[in-house]
């Protein structure tokens, strides 16, 4: 499946980077995030357990925190809030 | 999901990762039952099991130690490796003191360089190196799957190419390889690479830091000081240090910082990923052990090569001409990658027992009697156990997208390991821990590698993202 990046509603935006390896889901994240305002939420739907160590790890480098986590049957969905530019 | 079927899925999860444990138990206890030489590939494979599920735990790929600190700027990896090899090289020079080590050093010069970079550049392409696209295949990563084939079959093809590429062999490689007096089957003088082995990198030096300083690699003085303290613990340090103050310089101008404060955010530097940082601990421990217990059967069975143990069990079809196996007694990846396929093509019609790479130095013995072969895939059934486990495992289907960077990726690893004479396990972590500094060497080149195949990969994501935030007016 391709990397999808679209809007869900007022300041919410998915990014789904299913099927990508290391180091797309990282790079794709922080590409994202650095577009949003500060408050926008990012939904991140993605399936590779290397990224998910790499991803909480940058939070705070590139002004991100994790709000909610899931993982289910291999698959993770984040919601992360840009909380400085 | 239901909450009953993620409880179905967790335990369908267990009840395969115990499958697989039970199929190894099972492997080893037979073949233990048919022959007791068997030992010494159960060895292998439960070694092979050890690092598996600490490569997925840790999520431990080297790869992403300079990728993630050059795109990221996370060094969450480049710390767990560090740890690993100082502990590593602290079991290796136990083991070095005992005499059991099975550890050869392995030549110095450029050629580590640019073998380590063009591996650099080939494990960003394709996602992992060569230690993490074995554990990502555990974790039913169809991607991964496919940079090991490409792996694979590059290295096969690299090391018996002829014909053309003699063109470009240097007069004095051919005439060194030619004095060599090699066995008649070998064709030391027909294909680069060989000519390159014999001609070239044999007549580098091979030598640890102890040597280097006129010490025993066996003893104290020589695998304390020389092999562990100079070799890697005051490198392993001074690199961390490098990393940390370029970390630093991103985030100054945010107060007054005293000494103290930067030793403690460089100590929470070091144990900010505490699975990575468990991974390598475990990683580090078990690469001596397997060491000293390889050895170990070596002196039990009176052999100094599984090879030998084949014969004695009648089995002779893919030794090389000294009757020997690729037996490493220790933890390596890419060069019974090769053989499989290389074994694979020989049955296929294709003769490749005449090169050096496989008719002196490895063989091609059939997969099942291969120990590197038995610690692999043990290597990936360790780490699916871990995945399983925790609820990671996912089949994923690779894109043709992901497929195209798989492929180039796998073919720079494959170069770059037979260049360099191993990947970022066998040319690196291995080499570092035993004072062999070449491995620093090949591991320069890969962080160079890494740093060109980030600028690439950047370029890529951004032409791509770019075009996603202009259809929702975001650019």
């Amino acid at each position: 499946m391709a990397m999808r990046f679209q809007k869900k509603g007022a300041g919410v935006y998915t990014l789904d980077v299913q099927g990508y390896v290391c180091p797309h889901p990282q790079l794709y994240t922080k590409k994202a995030i650095e577009k949003l305002k500060e408050g926008d939420v990012l939904e991140l739907i993605f399936d590779n357990p290397s990224s998910a160590e790499t991803i909480s790890a940058m939070c705070d480098k590139i002004g991100m925190e994790l709000i909610h986590t899931t993982l289910n049957g291999g698959k993770y969905i984040w919601q992360i809030r840009k909380i400085r530019a | 999901m239901e909450k009953s079927e993620i409880e179905r899925k967790e335990k369908r999860n267990r009840f395969r990762a115990f499958g697989i444990m039970a199929f190894l138990s099972s492997v080893s206890v037979a073949t233990y039952a048919m022959n007791e030489y068997y030992i010494y590939l159960v060895a292998y494979l439960w070694f092979g099991f050890i690092y598996g599920m600490a490569l997925q735990y840790g999520r431990f790929c080297f790869s992403s130690a300079f990728r993630d600190l050059f795109a990221v700027k996370v060094p969450r990896m480049a710390v767990g490796i560090m740890i690993a090899m100082v502990l590593f090289a602290f079991t290796a020079a136990v083991v070095n003191i005992t005499g059991q080590s099975t550890f050869h050093p392995a030549p110095f010069g450029y050629f580590m360089l640019i073998g380590g970079f063009i591996f650099g550049v080939g494990t960003v392409f394709a996602g992992g190196c060569a230690s993490g696209s074995l554990y990502k295949t555990g974790e039913g990563n169809g991607v991964a799957m496919i940079v090991l084939l490409s792996i694979s079959v590059t290295q096969s093809i690299f090391v018996d190419v002829a014909g053309w590429t003699n063109k470009l062999v240097p007069r004095s490689w051919t005439e060194s390889a030619a004095a060599r007096g090699l066995p008649a089957s070998i064709s030391a003088t027909d294909g680069w690479m060989d000519q390159y082995l014999a001609g070239y990198v044999w007549n580098r030096p091979a030598e640890t830091v102890a040597t280097a300083l006129g010490w025993s690699d066996y003893s104290f003085v020589g695998a304390f000081l020389g092999n562990f303290v100079f070799g890697t613990v005051i490198p392993a340090a001074l690199l961390l240090a490098v990393v940390y103050i370029w970390l630093s310089d991103k985030t100054a101008g945010r107060g007054t910082v005293g000494v103290t404060d930067h030793l403690a955010a460089f100590w929470f530097m070091i144990v900010a990923s505490k699975r990575t940082a468990i991974a390598g601990i475990v990683l580090g421990v078990a690469c001596g052990l397997q060491s000293f217990v390889m050895k170990g059967l070596q002196i039990r069975f009176g052999v100094d090569n599984f090879g030998e143990l084949m014969q004695r069990m009648g089995i002779t079809f893919g030794l090389t001409v000294n009757g020997t196996v690729f037996d490493p007694g220790y933890w390596y990846i890419t060069t019974q990658e090769a053989q499989w396929v290389g074994w694979t093509l020989h049955k296929l019609g294709w003769e490749n027992l005449d090169n050096i790479f496989y008719g002196l130095d490895n063989g091609i013995p059939n997969p099942l009697f291969n120990p590197a072969d038995w610690m692999t895939v043990a290597l990936i059934g360790g780490a699916a156990v871990m995945a399983l486990l925790n609820n990671e495992f996912k089949w994923k289907k690779p894109t043709m997208e992901l497929a195209f960077w798989a492929i180039l990726g796998g073919a720079f690893m494959g170069i770059g390991a037979r260049l360099a004479l191993g990947c970022n396990v066998g040319a690196f972590f291995i080499r570092v821990p035993h004072g062999n500094y070449t491995g620093w060497l090949f591991g320069l080149g890969m962080i160079a590698g890494a740093f060109i195949g980030v600028k690439v990969l950047n370029w890529h994501t951004e032409r791509k993202i770019a075009r996603e935030l202009e259809a929702i007016h975001l650019s």
